[in-house]
């Protein structure tokens, strides 16, 4: 089994440190950290109130149990809440930013340097607390389609923000919501006016680069009547033996007749063999079907983090109202990761697909969890579950934790479910026809992901799969 | 001990001498020799248990299968020392008898990778799926096939007459010079065999060789052997013409049996 398990079990290629002077705000949590985090971003006083009444919650609350995962306790003291590169506040133009950090971006694969540009991408570059550079922004404007760092949302889109924020994940959603809420620095704000077909993929890449600090980005996406944004997410971090906190939020909004889809590749750096290190990555992501016939669809590809918890979903409100979950998550080494969706159906007609796909291998630990409710109203509501597993070695383990509430008996419901191994004899039959082991790996491992890979947009589907150690040919049946 | 008569051709393809197979430190091969010649069929028979399956899969370089003695050679080299992807680059091929499935990966896809590992290993141009697609369109015109299989998952679903036909046209286009077919026949209806026998001998040529693997003497009055070697305890104990088949089928193996107890069913 080892030429296999070292297929899958590649190093992790983001490690490096960028050495770059920093703002860091000391380690510790208090309202006064939370007024500092405030002031430095140059916020009006409603967002810093918003700030403390979620804090305020927060303190009430306590850290969830319930996942199928186990780690020691976080010292929410002993962590930084604020990093942002120096000389950074007032960048008119990429030339004003420091090359150190272009040059990193450049290193991961996000071009953002005007001559290397992603051509029908535009990014938002994140590093620690702040966002370098937001690309494509002229471009779009002329659209009428707002793409910029979420704090300068704020301060140059109050109504907006005040008018979406916290409505579709409240402050006091959960404990790390509640803290995202209180302490967030950066992330994106995409805005899609009515009837606007984006004419570019729009793109985050999150980069934590700082130690010892916590990276809680928060993104708002909003898309208005007749709308369509298709919007990418990446992530990297450096490699470290203390384990990094990642709490983010995530909050979309589609009226009626508008789509959204949300493609993420979760590449946090994963600890080493032994579980040393790696990224926390408890994140609360959304989406509000608000309007009639709005279709909201999240791919993930997660790869990365030490321990993964999130549940992207749905409320199905508007009525004929889309919610879709394509997910693929990868647990080796000693990796844990509790993933899965909810889908909440309250308009009429509405429907649910969730495809979901575990490969563990190593020690790893993989969790569907995953939750469809019918409310009372949804007459005629419709959900399509498909929830398979994939063991590489004997270590390894794959849960599933479907939980179904259907409270309207129109609903149709299907669920199926599969776990299945990569054996000797599968990859003998592809050696038997000429393939290297590392070949029939991918194949079969890209096999069992196609129906998540073929969601992505072309440029990510790629990269997912050069994660996944798979060549581009694999998937393209 | 028997040997293959020598026909005249100088070198043999292939030259199995006094090998000794153990699965799980039982031994199931106890000495078999074997001489196959370019352009020749081979048929080995023999009970269930006999290891005649595992005379195929050693051949193919299974992991499970340990050698413990004697020698393999293929066009004068060391099979034994090759990895089996390197054996089938260098022409080994097996038909399975339980081929496995690969979800999410078509037909096409699947062989055009075996292609083109193989067209690499030789030095020659990788195909693209265009080219690929005329080659294969050639091959099944050659064996009187469709290509409904082409763009399924990889024997996902297959039924079992599917399955042995995928692997017959696997064999035909990755063109081996050395096939075995490892009892392509068991499941197979009789419309099914001929199919598959047919399509076997429209590749039968002076530089390719078969070892056809099978408990059943109804295969071979469509593949017709040149020689028939009948495998009984992990040895070779009778071998002949394709006379011998026919003997079998009316006999059965008893009579042949080196002592009446010790295989297992």
């Amino acid at each position: 089994m080892t030429s296999i398990e070292t297929q899958v079990l590649q190093p992790y290629k983001y490690g490096f440190t960028t050495e770059i002077d920093a703002d860091i705000v000391p380690p510790g949590l208090s309202e006064d950290v939370i007024r500092l985090i405030s002031i430095k971003k140059g916020e009006p006083g409603w967002m810093l109130e918003w700030r403390l009444k979620a804090y305020r919650h927060w303190l009430t609350m306590r850290e969830p149990t319930w996942a199928n995962v186990k780690y020691g306790p976080i010292d929410y003291q002993a962590i930084s809440y604020y990093a942002a590169p120096k000389q950074m506040p007032k960048v008119e133009s990429l030339d004003q930013v420091d090359p150190k950090l272009l040059e990193t971006f450049e290193k991961l694969g996000i071009p953002i340097a005007e001559q290397k540009r992603l051509a029908g991408v535009a990014v938002d570059a994140v590093f620690d607390s702040v966002s370098v550079a937001t690309t494509f922004r002229a471009e779009l404007a002329k659209y009428g389609v707002i793409f910029c760092p979420m704090s300068e949302a704020i301060r140059e889109h109050p109504d907006l923000v005040k008018q979406y924020l916290g409505t579709v994940v409240p402050t006091n959603d959960n404990f790390f919501a509640a803290l995202n809420s209180a302490v967030f620095t950066d992330g994106s704000f995409a805005f899609i006016p009515k009837g606007v077909r984006c004419p570019l993929e729009l793109s985050t890449y999150f980069r934590i680069n700082a130690s010892s600090t916590g990276q809680f980005e928060r993104t708002l996406i909003v898309a208005e009547e007749g709308s369509h944004v298709s919007y990418l997410e990446g992530c990297s971090a450096p490699t470290r033996d203390e384990n990094q906190l990642h709490a983010a939020v995530v909050e979309l909004v589609a009226l009626d007749n508008a789509q959204i889809k949300y493609s993420t590749i979760q590449n946090w750096y994963p600890g080493d063999e032994e579980g040393k290190g790696g990224i926390y990555n408890f994140v609360t992501k959304r989406g509000a079907c608000r309007g009639k016939n709005s279709k909201i669809s999240w791919t993930q590809v997660e790869t990365g983090s030490a321990i993964t918890w999130k549940y992207p979903g749905c409320l199905l409100q508007g009525d004929g109202s889309i919610g879709e979950f394509y997910s693929v998550a990868v647990t080796n080494h000693r990796q844990q990761a509790d993933t899965g969706t909810k889908m909440i159906h309250i308009g009429k007609n509405t429907k649910s697909t969730i495809v979901s796909k575990g490969i563990s291998a190593g020690h790893g630990q993989n969790t569907y969890r995953g939750l469809v409710k019918i409310m009372k109203g949804a007459e005629g509501a419709r959900n399509y579950s498909q929830c398979d597993s994939m063991l590489i070695g004997s270590e390894c383990g794959a849960h599933t934790f479907p939980y179904i509430d259907v409270r309207n008996s129109t609903a149709i419901m299907e669920h199926e479910a599969s776990t299945s191994k990569i054996g000797e004899d599968q990859i003998f039959y592809c050696k038997q026809r000429g393939l290297s082991a590392e070949d029939a790996v991918s194949m079969i491992v890209n096999g069992f992901c196609k129906e998540v890979f073929k969601e992505l947009p072309m440029e990510f589907a790629v990269e997912a799969q050069n994660l996944l150690g798979i060549s581009l040919e694999g998937s393209v049946g | 001990m028997t040997r293959t008569p020598d026909t005249g051709h100088p070198t043999p393809m292939l030259e199995i001498r006094d090998l000794h197979v153990s699965v799980e430190g039982n031994e199931i091969l106890r000495g078999v020799s074997l001489t196959v010649r370019p352009g020749e069929v081979h048929a080995i028979m023999g009970p269930n248990g006999s290891g005649k399956s595992t005379l195929a899969q050693v051949l193919a370089g299974h992991p499970a299968y340990t050698v413990t003695a004697g020698s393999v050679q293929y066009d004068g080299k060391d099979l034994l020392d090759m990895d089996p992807e390197e054996r089938a680059r260098e022409g080994v091929f097996l038909a399975f008898q339980y081929p496995v499935s690969i979800r999410g990966i078509t037909n096409s896809y699947f062989l055009r990778s075996a292609v083109n590992a193989i067209r690499k290993h030789k030095g020659l141009d990788e195909l693209d799926p265009l080219d690929f697609l005329q080659v294969l369109e050639d091959k099944l015109k050659a064996i009187g096939w469709d290509d409904s299989l082409m763009n399924r998952a990889v024997n996902e679903g297959f039924s079992g007459g599917e399955k042995k036909r995928n692997e017959i046209l696997q064999l035909a286009v990755l063109e081996p010079r050395l096939s075995i077919l490892d009892e392509t026949d068991s499941g197979l209806d009789i419309d099914a065999l001929k199919t598959v026998a047919e399509a076997v001998n429209k590749l039968r040529g002076a530089d390719r060789s078969f070892v056809v693997v099978t408990h059943y003497q109804r295969l071979l009055n469509y593949i017709v052997p040149d020689h028939v070697h009948v495998l009984a305890d992990g040895r070779i104990v009778k071998s002949g013409g394709k006379e011998l088949a026919v003997a079998l089928e009316e006999k059965g193996y008893d009579w042949l049996k080196p002592a009446a107890a010790g295989t297992t069913a």
